[in-house]
């Protein structure tokens, strides 16, 4: 296991089309007991490697169907979906799942289960123990390494995730609104460290968030889905700085033009309503 | 009082309710001795009230000592008898140890074969149920018929019994899994044993420990029961006995060391609980003293 990778430094990771993720022509149907439901239709899209896309668009528009088409949980109706130029064919353990609930083990501490990624995949004890004090120090968890879950609060247990989901170096992150429970405070602190951490390591990111302002933020493109049956409706570029400082980006011109954008485009798909 | 007390102190930048979880849960470990007096004297008091009361009646002589004998005469049977006692306790004892053992081990077993394959819940479901809501007094007498006056017979009553409640816990424990834990599991490239072993079984343990709690207190009835349709030795034998000769003392007696015998093995669950599920939110300090 070399702990060292980044994706910058994964040739495997360049076969056939070099894309990080790639999404061709996916639709998701599922049955349910009263009707067929179209979750997700003609969606395509290409992710270069360490990118960071966001996809907002409105609830049950697909979102988070997405990602658990790229993370292989679940299985496209028609269309492909390939990580790193491989067919996804099931559930990948090459990726780091963050969820909007923290999803943690009441019965271990904070670093036991961020330790939980490395028991399942069976690392070698002694690399993952530096591993995981670099990750604490990272995500300011130091000093909360032996809370349990009920004794830290949402922005902490969801800065325990990001360090379980992190773990393994994963080429791809996927993370499913993950400051959605946090007050809008937290959020911020949060938004701003997920950009620090995100620089630092390199990883590919697929955020789905409700917040256009995380979006816009974080990504380099945004993705507007319709609502149901989901679809893209555009991809933004974010023309901003790579070095974002919070409070400057909100003043920024281009921000207020990606906003501006995606606002009306999801304005103007709701409002049939 | 005390919620207050702690959104003063923390600062406004923390993001943590508690700076010192470690030191925390040490206070609390400490404290133990102090909060089980407090959590016991008040059922402590009630039973010494109806000890008192029962004494008082008797003292009175407001029943006949024939119908309600006094607690000293009861006592001083058993002080008379203590190894007669002490046998039949132990038999019972172990008849009861032995159903539970075994009810626990096939009760948790077929809840985890139920869960993962729903055929066979399907299929296993209404014998299950029926199992249960058959008088369990009804058929002892078969089982002794089937498999003689000896051990076995009280044994398989006292399985029947406590396996139910087992069996439906551990179920609804293994279900109420939150399945964004199974798919992060299988994220992580984790097999079903390993999902198993770490996430689900554990997560599934409060729920079986209250299954076991009933269960523990059921056992004690099925091997009375066992006993009582046909045995040569237990307290269920020694309160039939003391029936058929009017010996209300000893019959006083046979139930008191049942009750007691039912109460302590509820007691020793309930330990057990407290050290395997030290995380669980029922042993939470705020919960604690939101009881008192």
């Amino acid at each position: 296991m070399t702990v060292g990778n980044t994706t910058t430094q994964r040739p495997a990771d360049a076969t056939a089309t070099g894309a990080a993720v790639e999404i061709d022509q996916v639709a998701v149907r599922f049955r349910t007991k009263k009707k067929d439901v179209t979750a997700l239709r003609d969606v395509s899209l290409r992710i270069e490697p360490g990118e960071f896309v966001s996809i907002v668009g409105a609830s049950g528009c697909g979102k988070s169907t997405l990602l658990k088409l790229v993370s292989g949980l679940l299985r496209p109706s028609s269309g492909q979906v390939r990580l790193h130029g491989e067919d996804v064919r099931g559930p990948r353990r090459d990726i780091g799942y963050v969820f909007q609930r923290a999803a943690l083990l009441e019965w271990r501490t904070a670093r036991k289960n961020i330790l939980l990624q490395a028991e399942m995949r069976r690392l070698p004890k002694a690399q993952v123990r530096q591993r995981v004090d670099e990750l604490i120090a990272m995500t300011g968890l130091t000093g909360f390494e032996d809370a349990y879950p009920n004794e830290l609060s949402g922005g902490m247990q969801q800065r325990v995730a990001l360090c379980r989901a992190l773990l393994h170096r994963p080429p791809v992150l996927l993370m499913d609104e993950p400051f959605g429970a946090l007050d809008a405070l937290t959020r911020e602190q949060m938004n701003v460290e997920l950009r620090r951490i995100w620089r630092e390591t390199g990883t590919t990111v697929l955020l789905v968030t409700h917040s256009i302002a995380e979006a816009v933020y974080l990504a380099n493109r945004v993705i507007v889905m319709t609502p149901r049956p989901g679809t893209v409706a555009e991809v933004i570029d974010v023309d901003l700085p790579v070095e974002r400082d919070y409070g400057q980006t909100m003043s920024e011109p281009e921000f207020a033009r990606a906003t501006g954008r995606i606002r009306d485009l999801l304005g103007a798909t709701t409002t049939a309503e | 009082m005390a919620a207050q007390s702690t959104i003063e102190q923390r600062e406004p930048t923390a993001p943590a309710r508690t700076p010192a979880p470690a030191a925390r849960r040490r206070g609390s470990a400490g404290g133990g001795l102090l909060r089980f007096v407090q959590s016991t004297w008040r059922p402590a008091a009630v039973l010494a009230a109806i000890f008192v009361a029962w004494w008082a009646v008797t003292a009175a002589d407001l029943v006949k000592p024939y119908l309600v004998p006094a607690p000293g005469t009861t006592l001083d049977v058993v002080l008379a008898q203590t190894g007669y006692f002490a046998h039949h306790t132990w038999i019972t004892t172990y008849e009861t140890i032995l159903g539970f053992a075994i009810a626990i081990v096939v009760g948790v077993l077929s809840a985890v074969v139920m869960v993962y394959s729903p055929t066979v819940e399907k299929s296993l479901y209404p014998l299950l149920l029926f199992a249960q809501v058959i008088p369990k007094i009804a058929i002892a007498p078969l089982f002794i018929v089937w498999l003689g006056f000896g051990l076995t017979p009280k044994v398989v009553v006292a399985v029947l019994m406590a396996f139910f409640p087992i069996v439906i816990s551990t179920v609804t424990g293994l279900k109420s899994i939150d399945p964004e834990m199974l798919q992060l599991s299988a994220t992580m490239g984790a097999g079903p044993g390993q999902t198993f072993r770490k996430i689900r079984f554990p997560a599934a343990l409060p729920h079986l420990f209250s299954g076991l709690k009933v269960a523990a207190t059921m056992a004690v009835t099925g091997a009375v029961v066992g006993e009582f349709v046909g045995a040569n030795e237990g307290l269920g034998y020694v309160i039939l006995q003391a029936n058929g000769n009017l010996d209300t003392p000893t019959l006083f007696a046979g139930l008191l060391i049942m009750s007691l015998l039912g109460v302590v093995l509820f007691v020793v669950v309930e330990l057990l609980e407290y050290f395997v599920l030290p995380w669980h939110a029922s042993r939470r300090t705020d919960a604690a003293t939101t009881s008192l």
